[in-house]
């Protein structure tokens, strides 16, 4: 038998609330199938098994608080046993709803399951939610309350800033860190990108986004010690190269959901975990393993006009990658003066696991694989 | 299709990128980006919805061209006019 526990998505995460079962006892489930859903301070999170099996028991029921760790069910796992009999029913389908409307709908008390949704594909809006709300004050008094939890009590912004404060805080307070910057001529990948994208149907154009993504997966093979994480007072290198990427969230706060293995994908499909990563973080349709397995994090505020960022690492990770907007300005080439659009990148990372001159290494081989975007 | 079609069209595209957003209080002359808070992933997002649902193939030099809801509207019907 093995346990299926409360995971840990976050430095700083000492319980979740469950918030649905998206598999029933007798089911059949395989690694990576998505078993329930909990609310972290910073999102609503699809959590995935990681055992192969059958699911026997559900121990935690929906609207439960519980630490970090604490057993959800329990899965006989393959091979171990003879099949359970399989419960006959529909597994419960994932509501639709933004995070906004959800938060909202556990203020007001509103019963998500007796409301439809008038948004596209029948999506829950925040006006289903309220006017949900108003046809209950102005109805009959309200139906004794269901099982199914209103689970969010707090404010959502309040709880993501705490989250963010206490993950930020332990930063400060135990990573020793140290910055450096760099300024990147862009001219090669902006010429690549363009004669790329003529090319391409709408689906398939690129972001120059993405190839500043993949010239940090790439370099960071050459130098393993900032794809890593500090635990017990050691540093514990990644066979993997898992980039979060940071991604604000309208209305406030951010999440650096982790694309998988962005060493080995290429540009294509690189972009399409970029788009689908970035509309289900903002869509509160994560999965746990995206949370809790960034090995390093890029992040970006150039379309805000910020000319240059330097971040705070995220803990357990030792290094966080900036990446400021682009911009055209004289850059002198080979002997000339040429307007070039320009890129300051910088690394913040852990004084404890490298050094400056690692560092500059680092962000000197980024510029040198963005020259050649074409091998990306 | 007219322009009403098409406005409706686009705004119910830009509810499911910015669900938060209420597509009534979309004013027509001010930059989407600033009214929606939207990045350059959710303009390319919107760009392929609109190319997918409308038949709309804009190219990346047009880009600049489509700030406002104003701009999309007017762009998606010179397009859908020149294609009859």
């Amino acid at each position: 038998m093995a346990e299926f526990v409360m995971p840990a998505l976050g430095a700083d995460m000492r319980a979740g609330t469950l918030l649905e079962w998206q598999k029933h006892p007798g089911d059949t489930v395989e690694r990576g199938d998505i078993i329930a859903v909990v609310h972290t301070d910073k999102a609503d999170v699809e959590v995935e098994t990681f055992t192969t099996g059958v699911l026997e028991k559900l121990l935690v029921e929906p609207g439960a608080k519980v630490p970090v760790g604490t057993p959800l069910a329990v899965i006989r796992e393959e091979g171990r046993a003879e099949a359970a009999e399989h419960v006959p029913g529909v597994a419960p389908k994932r509501l639709l709803i933004s995070p906004s409307a959800r938060q909202l709908a556990a203020e007001l008390g509103v019963d998500l399951a007796t409301i439809g949704g008038s948004g596209p594909t029948g999506r829950i809006q925040r006006k289903d939610v309220e006017q949900a709300a108003q046809r209950r004050k102005a109805g009959p008094p309200p139906s004794p309350p269901t099982p199914r939890p209103a689970p969010v009590a707090e404010d959502r912004q309040t709880a993501m800033r705490r989250a963010i404060a206490a993950a930020m805080v332990r930063s400060k307070r135990e990573i020793p860190h140290f910055y450096l910057s760099t300024t990147i001529d862009m001219s090669s990948a902006v010429r690549w990108l363009s004669e790329e994208n003529l090319k391409r149907d709408v689906p398939d154009r690129l972001l120059h986004g993405v190839l500043l993504v993949k010239a940090v997966a790439r370099a960071l093979r050459e130098f393993p010690e900032l794809n890593a994480t500090w635990q017990e007072e050691q540093v514990v290198p990644s066979e993997a190269v898992h980039v979060g990427v940071a991604v604000w969230l309208r209305g406030g706060g951010l999440v650096a959901p982790a694309i998988h293995d962005a060493d080995t994908l290429s540009v294509d499909d690189l972009m399409r975990a970029l788009r689908d990563l970035t509309s289900r973080a903002r869509a509160g349709t994560l999965r746990s393993s995206e949370l809790s397995d960034p090995t390093i994090t890029v992040t970006s505020f150039g379309e805000r006009g910020v000319e240059s960022l330097f971040g705070v690492i995220f803990p357990p990770q030792v290094a966080i990658v900036g990446f400021g907007k682009m911009i055209e300005r004289p850059w002198i080439s080979e002997g000339q003066i040429l307007p070039c659009p320009l890129v300051t990148a910088t690394v913040s990372a852990d004084h404890r696991v490298t050094d400056g001159h690692r560092a500059g290494l680092f962000l000197a081989s980024i510029d040198r694989l963005l020259q050649e975007p074409e091998e990306l | 299709m007219t322009r009403n079609e098409i406005r409706a069209a686009v705004l119910l595209i830009l509810a499911e990128i910015a669900p938060e957003a209420d597509p009534s209080a979309i004013t027509l002359d001010v930059d989407l980006r600033d009214q929606l808070d939207i990045d350059s992933m959710d303009f390319l997002s919107s760009i392929i919805a609109i190319h997918e649902q409308l038949d709309v193939d804009i190219p990346e030099r047009d880009y600049p061209k489509l700030t406002t809801l104003d701009d999309i509207i007017g762009y998606v019907a010179s397009a859908a006019e020149a294609s009859a």
